[in-house]
């Protein structure tokens, strides 16, 4: 039973779970072995509390025992990034600004997932605030993609990637803010989805950049991804920005893409896209038009500015956003016998990091004053350019299909010190968030060296629903999220 | 050069705590007093990953605020960050307005040595307060505490152009804005509490001069008091610069209340450079018309226009006008009591100055000694009305009527029937006086005789004689009248 559980899907665990065959504290055990076996090699997490999980899965159990429902992802096992707050639980957002820091109450999304009935079984590595692409920038250790140990898994959700890429977890939450659900999905052969801004609540996310940041499911299986979104999804009291339309089960809403129009952009296959990820992503779009979607060729014109627009707002709104971490009220503090100003300083430059100065530097930059207009309002114009290049193209097509990345994993050290190198390995990803619209990866492929190929599918505002259904069309006809990783 | 040979310029920011139960962006009270930092909450200390929610009456209170002082009102407003580093600010920047406000322009009509005159306002805008950092008592510590209780409470912030030109403008539009906000319930402005607080900004240029002098800034104006102290200062201290041919420089300044003086805290190039961007945690606010149609439907009359209408109107003296609408439940209840008056038939071309008079006399001194709101007092206008009804009548003399209010008060009766049920109500009919005279008269035949001899100081003697008669109920008019024509004939 319990190798059936190593490599059950989390509808399955549920299944078994709420129907008695096991228990959510034997399945607990099962993935708690499993950390305990690979976690060292990959560094997947940076906190389990084997306790507090088994503790929870004991809440399950009595809850079955007494004949209640246990809820939709009954003993599931869930890896959380650290960027999202549990009370009294470590939360660090991948820094060591935070390091010590415990919070006083539970974000959203992790209290939805409890009450849903899974089973919290560790947090996850990250980038130091979601800043990076590679998972190099944690601000406590590196974490390895378990396809090639000496490649980036991605990032900044890198550590949830890894976890259910090698077995660790059945399913994950991630937060995307330019791709950092969907690039470490791609890279680690797993499924992730950003869902539409403002779906999913915000609160009790460590926030890198507010208009841009969404919390999102990653898992093995589309299906697994419908089922946790449907959970998260939904206004929020606490965020305002959270929006009120009714949410969809989204499971059941899988259904058939005949007739589905898919819209192929020109600029998604041009310079800079590797041989091997534009074969197995041309494959992918051919299954789905020989499944009965018809492909339109579509334009997104704007999108050589999606960088820059991207890097201006994303790193204007962590400026601010990431003021607080200065010494005062809470977390770490280094340094400031001499009065205030030191202590600021003192604090941030030795307990943050380089990739995080960086963009603290460059968004306070573009808001100060006789730049704002020149950097900050143009990145907002592009910013509403790209949004209006999907509109358009929504009118024509359903969802819009590319690669999710230019290439597949990198090689640990490759990137990281050619910061722009590493800004347009996101080139495919950060125009969905610009434009606040719906995407998911799924594993197409693999390249010659056997590292996984993401296949990105992009919808219109709200409609996740048939992004969904085209990702989980396609991984009924392909068997690549089946693969297992040689770790 | 005298100080008078100076153009004064004077503009005011003022910060006003807006009346909501909870704070700006989260559910913490804002009850003054409490604990230090127990009315905080993840939201309001900065914790990560916490977001902001709107409070609502904060909102419909600003744009009251906008409506009452005719600002532009943006259908579309939205919150900005403020960025800065300081202790008092968990999250190191403030939640403030600064490319929408709520109220674009509008103006604040004072009037200043009996001359009405319109202050423009440059904006006026929502935003959270800061917390309070206190330091320890004596010399020598190493820290400063932080108290946040008051971090995230709702403030109005409105600021004037530089329109002002004078102390007694300063003070008018201070004692103006104060009544206002008070009037229209938004805010208490209770300065003891930091309800208002004040920042001023002042330049000094040569009469006629159209060569804007440089701006001073200062902070830390926490009274009236001190605005008018500070500025009373300042102007000095610029006036004495120039006349020394030092210049000035455009700066910020602390007033240290202590010294009565400004000290330099920070020059132009040291100011900071807030950063301001639209607040991404926050969507637009859209303004919908029914909004400002029931705040419009709900709003009160303006103090200033209202003791304007109370001189023109009924023809009250401006002192009069001033205190009687010092607040909204006294004018309601001058008005009610000139309704229920007129009601009762009375038609006195004096009347609201007699009631003016009653209202501000006896009245407002019980409300005063009793610490109740007007309403609190037990004597509906109706009760006062009639009283002054009674005098003018001649049925009571002024001084039963002092002597009824206490009795109102306590029984809540209105006067007629407390006057009648204890045998208060004068003697005013002639036949009863009459009775009374010939009484006296007869009994006194010796002052009479005098009194025909041309001693006519024993009037008041026969006078007193009638009053001890009537046990001082008579109508002293009627009894002079009566007894003058019966010595005479």
């Amino acid at each position: 039973m319990a190798e059936e559980v190593a490599s059950a899907t989390a509808v399955e665990i549920a299944r078994m779970v709420a129907g008695g065959s096991i228990s959510a504290r034997e399945v607990a055990l099962t993935f708690l072995d499993r950390i305990e076996k690979v976690n060292s090699s990959t560094n997947a997490f940076l906190h389990v509390n084997q306790d507090w999980s088994l503790s929870c899965a004991d809440l399950i159990d009595q809850k079955i025992a007494r004949g209640e429902n246990p809820g939709p992802l009954a003993g599931v096992p869930i890896a959380i990034k650290d960027a999202l707050c549990i009370e009294g639980a470590p939360t660090t957002c991948g820094s060591r600004i935070l390091e010590d820091y415990r919070p006083p109450y539970t974000a959203t999304v992790v209290r939805r997932v409890l009450e849903a009935g899974a089973v919290p079984i560790g947090k996850t590595n990250m980038d130091e605030f979601a800043m990076g692409s590679s998972n190099e920038s944690s601000g406590f250790r590196k974490c390895f993609n378990p396809w090639d140990l000496s490649r980036a898994p991605g990032g900044s959700s890198g550590g949830s990637a890894v976890a259910v890429a090698a077995g660790m977890a059945p399913v994950a939450l991630g937060s995307d803010t330019g791709g950092s659900i969907r690039q470490p999905a791609a890279f680690c052969g797993v499924t992730g989805m950003k869902p539409t801004w403002g779906r999913v609540s915000r609160y009790g996310l460590g926030a890198f950049a507010s208009s841009l940041d969404q919390v999102g499911p990653l898992s093995r299986t589309v299906e697994d991804s419908a089922l946790l979104l449907s959970v998260i999804a939904g206004h929020d009291e606490r965020d305002s920005t959270s929006l009120p339309d009714p949410v969809d089960d989204y499971r059941s809403a899988l259904g058939s893409i005949k007739g589905l129009r898919v819209g192929v952009p020109a600029e998604y296959f041009g310079e800079g896209l590797d041989g091997e990820v534009a074969a197995a992503v041309r494959a992918a779009i051919a299954t789905l038009e020989e499944m009965g979607a018809s492909l339109v060729e579509v334009s997104l014109p704007h999108l050589p500015y999606a960088v820059a627009a991207y890097c201006i707002v994303s790193m204007a709104e962590s400026s601010s956003n990431l003021a607080r971490y200065d010494g005062v009220h809470y977390g770490a503090r280094k340094g400031g016998t001499r009065g205030i100003d030191e202590l600021y300083a003192g604090t941030r430059a030795q307990l943050l990091g380089r990739e995080v100065k960086r963009r603290i530097m460059l968004g306070t930059f573009v808001l100060s004053s006789g730049y704002y207009d020149a950097y900050y309002l143009k990145g907002l114009k592009a910013r509403r350019l790209i949004r209006r290049d999907f509109e358009e193209a929504f009118e024509k097509v359903d969802v819009i299909a590319g690669p999710t990345t230019p290439t597949a994993a990198f090689r640990i050290g490759e990137k990281i010190n050619d910061p722009l190198a590493m800004y347009l390995s996101d080139i495919f990803t950060i125009s969905a968030p610009l434009a606040g619209i719906p995407a998911i990866s799924v594993p197409c492929g693999f390249t010659s060296e056997r590292l996984p190929v993401g296949f990105q599918i992009m919808g219109r505002l709200l409609d996740e629903k048939t992004v969904l259904s085209a990702a989980a069309a396609f991984q009924g006809a392909t068997d690549f999220h089946e693969a297992a990783c040689p770790l | 050069m005298p100080v008078e040979d100076y153009d004064i310029v004077i503009g005011l920011e003022s910060h006003a705590r807006l009346l909501t139960e909870t704070k700006m962006f989260c559910g913490c009270l804002t009850r003054f007093g409490a604990e230090p930092n127990s009315q905080t909450c993840p939201v309001c200390i900065g914790m990560p990953g916490v977001l902001p929610v709107t409070n609502r009456k904060a909102v419909m209170l600003g744009l009251r605020a906008a409506l009452a002082f005719r600002c532009e009102i943006p259908a579309r407003m939205r919150f900005d960050r403020k960025n800065y580093y300081y202790p008092d600010i968990p999250k190191n920047y403030q939640v403030s307005q600064n490319y929408s406000p709520v109220g674009a322009g509008g103006f604040v009509e004072i009037e200043a040595d009996g001359v009405r005159k319109r202050i423009g306002l440059d904006n006026i805008h929502l935003e959270e307060d800061a917390g309070r950092l206190m330091h320890p008592e004596g010399s020598g510590a190493d820290y400063s505490t932080v108290d946040l209780n008051r971090a995230g409470t709702p403030l109005l912030e409105i600021v004037t152009r530089p329109d002002m030109s004078s102390l007694t403008e300063v003070e008018a539009y201070m004692e103006t804005l104060r009544r206002t906000l008070e009037a229209l319930e938004i805010s208490d402005c209770r300065m003891e509490e930091g309800s208002l607080r004040f920042e001023a900004s002042i330049s000094l240029k040569p009469l006629g001069s159209t060569t804007l002098g440089k701006r001073v800034e200062i902070k830390n104006l926490n009274s009236t008091r001190a605005v008018l102290n500070c500025l009373e200062y300042e102007i000095r201290r610029q006036a004495a610069a120039l006349d020394a041919g030092e210049p000035l420089t455009q700066e910020t300044r602390l007033y240290n209340e202590t010294t009565g003086r400004s000290e330099r805290m920070r020059s132009k190039e040291e100011a900071h450079d807030y950063r301001y961007f639209p607040e991404p945690d926050l969507g637009p606010i859209v303004v919908l018309d029914e909004w400002l149609d029931r705040i419009r439907s709900e709003m009160p009359e303006l103090p200033n226009l209202r003791k304007w209408r109370f001189q023109e109107a009924y023809s009250l003296p401006a002192y009069d006008a001033g205190v009687l609408t010092q607040k909204r439940s006294i004018a309601d209840y001058f008005e009610e009591t000139i309704a229920a008056a007129e009601a009762m038939g009375a038609e006195a071309a004096d009347l609201a100055k007699q009631v003016s008079n009653w209202l501000m006399g006896p009245i407002l001194r019980e409300v005063n000694e009793r610490r109740v709101d007007i309403a609190g007092l037990n004597i509906p206008p109706a009760h006062l009305a009639e009283l002054v009804g009674l005098i003018q009548k001649g049925t009571i003399s002024k001084n039963i009527a002092q002597d009824l209010v206490p009795i109102m008060i306590e029984t809540g009766d209105p006067p007629e029937t407390i006057a009648s049920r204890r045998g208060m109500i004068q003697i005013s009919d002639a036949y009863a006086v009459e009775k009374l005279v010939s009484d006296v008269l007869e009994a006194h035949g010796k002052q009479v005789a005098e009194y025909k001899d041309g001693k006519k100081a024993v009037l008041g003697f026969l006078m007193g004689q009638v009053m001890r008669q009537a046990k001082g109920k008579a109508n002293p008019q009627v009894v002079r009248e009566i007894l003058t024509r019966t010595l005479q004939s």
